[in-house]
């Protein structure tokens, strides 16, 4: 039977010809991130025994370095984790600091065609590398680490196909503000990029779209693993095999959507979701923003760092605004330094903090009062989200927040540059 | 083993898309983990976890549940909740309601079906919800035996430990 690229992927895990939507499938894990926020409060139980050391990579990223000695315990924990089961992929507090999702993409962690399995909401990110993954939750997470194994229910695949290419200044976040606003939520529903659009994105686009799927809700978001995706992962894996998953030729779709590039416009998510909610920037520059923010698994890329150097390049931040960016990983930073973004992003008066999830989800480096306004891009712009219930956060591409930021009210970056 | 569930219980009734920061927010995971599930719905609902007796049955619209992979289905099953009867309920939350023992049950029509205060009665092994209020029914889906195994022991953790797969928990991590 033909299948979609999800489908193909989960009926390999599987060990199985075919899957077909409404099936529930257990597949083998090849790959489990476990993250600090396991440890906390002993949320993934400790197995007495792993299934396998070299499948499992521990990174600290939520909030480290830590804040408190409850996270210090929680990250000692992690420490003592990795040494008791031998598992040598440990991303601690040093160079190789950064988001699990960033750090996933950054070393090649995610092999085109297999299943990767991560507690956290985000992991649908490595999507962008053709792996079937998802968040999983910290008690499923203590399950694969004992078994290497999980199950999930088959949905129905919607395929978009992208065409023509992005304006400049405009990003893949635009993309997932269009696609929430036109069809709305995909809850149950894998979804799947391909098209010219889609081959012609950065790896960091990529994941930012792929990303950004956690909020409209998809089990799984993947793109097709073409030549720019294969040489990322061979070059991090030096004689690694893989089988990255195409769909069939005939294979069923829910529903085929193609979306011309060329015509979106820089929207903005409007506060509480993303889901039927964003709005062309050019209604909202009414709205006053206290704080911007770039950074998160989403936007904390070397291409939003770029972005936002080149927007404020010239200017500065305005009275009374802070503008804060959190780089996706401490490589990442290092390349930005190296570049000369920081130092633009400073001169023009922002601040540049290690790399951690921090104000993304309201731990650290840039939470919100009450009353305050936020525009940010970032993953989520739920209530209290950043921080106080009170807070109101946009959610926008890194160009519209670096706009805002130099400006302090939301601001279409083609007016800036 | 034991029986699956029937339960036959008040309601409380929330909308759609409802999320887990909602729930479980970002601020209150700092405290210790036996304190957080009295702050669920604090934002948009404040001192509704007073007023849950055990046993409850919550009604939800669309997507409950939609957000992170915080233990915000474990709050939860901590204040009592006997089931989550939903509309829909978002992937990642449905999976962490089998594997901390709450039972989730996707229902459509029960928003329309149920006025928040109705006794309804929700039964695991024909997966029907019956509004004993008015009389009215409707099929829920049903989901396999497989995942029906973890919540018959009260979810993933109490399986594995029969199993004798896990460690005690750590205390500095408790």
């Amino acid at each position: 039977m033909a299948m979609t690229m999800v489908e193909k992927i989960l009926a390999r895990g599987a060990g199985l010809k075919s899957v077909a939507p409404g099936d529930i499938v257990t597949v083998e894990v090849a790959t489990a991130v476990v993250i600090d926020q396991n440890f906390m409060h002993n949320r993934m139980r400790e197995p007495k025994r792993v299934w396998d050391p070299d499948k499992i990579v521990i990174m600290l990223d939520h909030i480290a370095p830590a804040d408190s000695p409850m996270r210090a315990a929680m990250h000692k924990a992690a420490r003592r984790f990795a040494d008791k089961h031998g598992i040598r992929k440990f991303h601690d507090v040093g160079s190789d600091l950064g988001i699990c999702h960033q750090l996933v993409a950054d070393h090649g962690y995610a092999l085109p065609g297999t299943v990767l399995a991560c507690v956290d909401s985000h992991t649908c990110s490595a999507g962008a590398f053709n792996c079937a993954a998802r968040g999983l939750g910290h008690p499923e997470m203590s399950y694969i680490c004992a078994t290497g194994q999980t199950w999930f229910p088959v949905g129905e695949t919607v395929r978009y196909e992208l065409r023509g290419a992005l304006s400049p200044l405009l990003n893949a976040k635009d993309i997932i503000l269009q696609i929430a606003n036109q069809w709305g939520n995909h809850a149950t529903l894998n979804v799947e990029f391909a098209g010219d659009g889609a081959r012609g994105m950065s790896m960091d686009a990529r994941r930012t779209l792929a990303t950004m799927c956690a909020e409209i809700s998809t089990e799984f978001a993947v793109f097709e693993a073409d030549e720019i995706c294969e040489l990322h992962v061979r070059e991090r894996n030096p004689g690694v095999e893989f089988e990255a998953q195409f769909a069939d030729p005939h294979a069923r779709y829910l529903d085929v959507r193609t979306i011309d590039l060329d015509t979106i416009e820089p929207l903005v998510a409007y506060p509480d979701t993303v889901v039927e909610n964003a709005h062309p920037v050019s209604d909202a520059t009414s709205v006053g923003i206290d704080q911007a923010f770039i950074g998160s698994c989403a936007n904390g890329t070397l291409d939003d760092f770029e972005m936002a150097a080149k927007v404020v390049r010239g200017h500065k931040v305005a009275k009374g605004t802070r503008f804060i960016l959190t780089p996706g990983s401490q490589s990442i930073l290092l390349e930005a330094i190296r570049r000369g973004y920081v130092a633009t992003l400073m001169e023009a008066g922002a601040v540049v903090t290690n790399s951690t999830c921090g104000a993304c989800c309201g731990y650290s480096n840039g939470v919100l009062g009450p009353g305050e306004t936020c525009i940010t891009a970032s993953t989520r712009n739920f209530k209290g989200r950043m921080g106080s219930p009170e807070a109101e956060i946009y959610l926008a591409s890194p160009a519209t927040v670096a706009a805002s930021a130099i400006t302090g009210t939301i601001t279409d970056p083609r007016e800036l540059v | 083993m034991s029986s699956n569930l029937r339960v036959e219980a008040r309601t409380w009734k929330f909308g759609d898309h409802i999320n887990t920061d909602l729930i479980l927010p970002g601020p209150v995971m700092l405290l210790p983990f036996d304190e957080q599930p009295k702050y669920a719905f604090q934002a948009s609902r404040p001192g509704w976890v007073n007023l849950v007796r055990s046993g409850d049955i919550l009604i939800g619209g669309h997507n409950f549940g939609t957000g992170s992979g915080r233990p915000a289905a474990r709050s939860l099953k901590v204040l009592g909740i006997s089931c989550i009867v939903a509309e829909s309920i978002n992937g990642l939350f449905f999976r962490n309601c089998i594997n901390y023992g709450l039972y989730p049950l996707e229902c459509p029509g029960i928003a329309n079906m149920v006025t928040e205060g109705d006794i309804i009665a929700v039964d695991y092994d024909t997966f029907e919800v019956r509004n004993v209020s008015t009389g009215d029914a409707l099929p829920g889906k049903r989901f396999p035996d497989m995942l029906l195994d973890i919540l018959r022991a009260e979810g993933i953790y109490p399986l594995m430990e029969s199993r004798d797969m896990l460690e005690p928990p750590n205390p500095e991590t408790a």
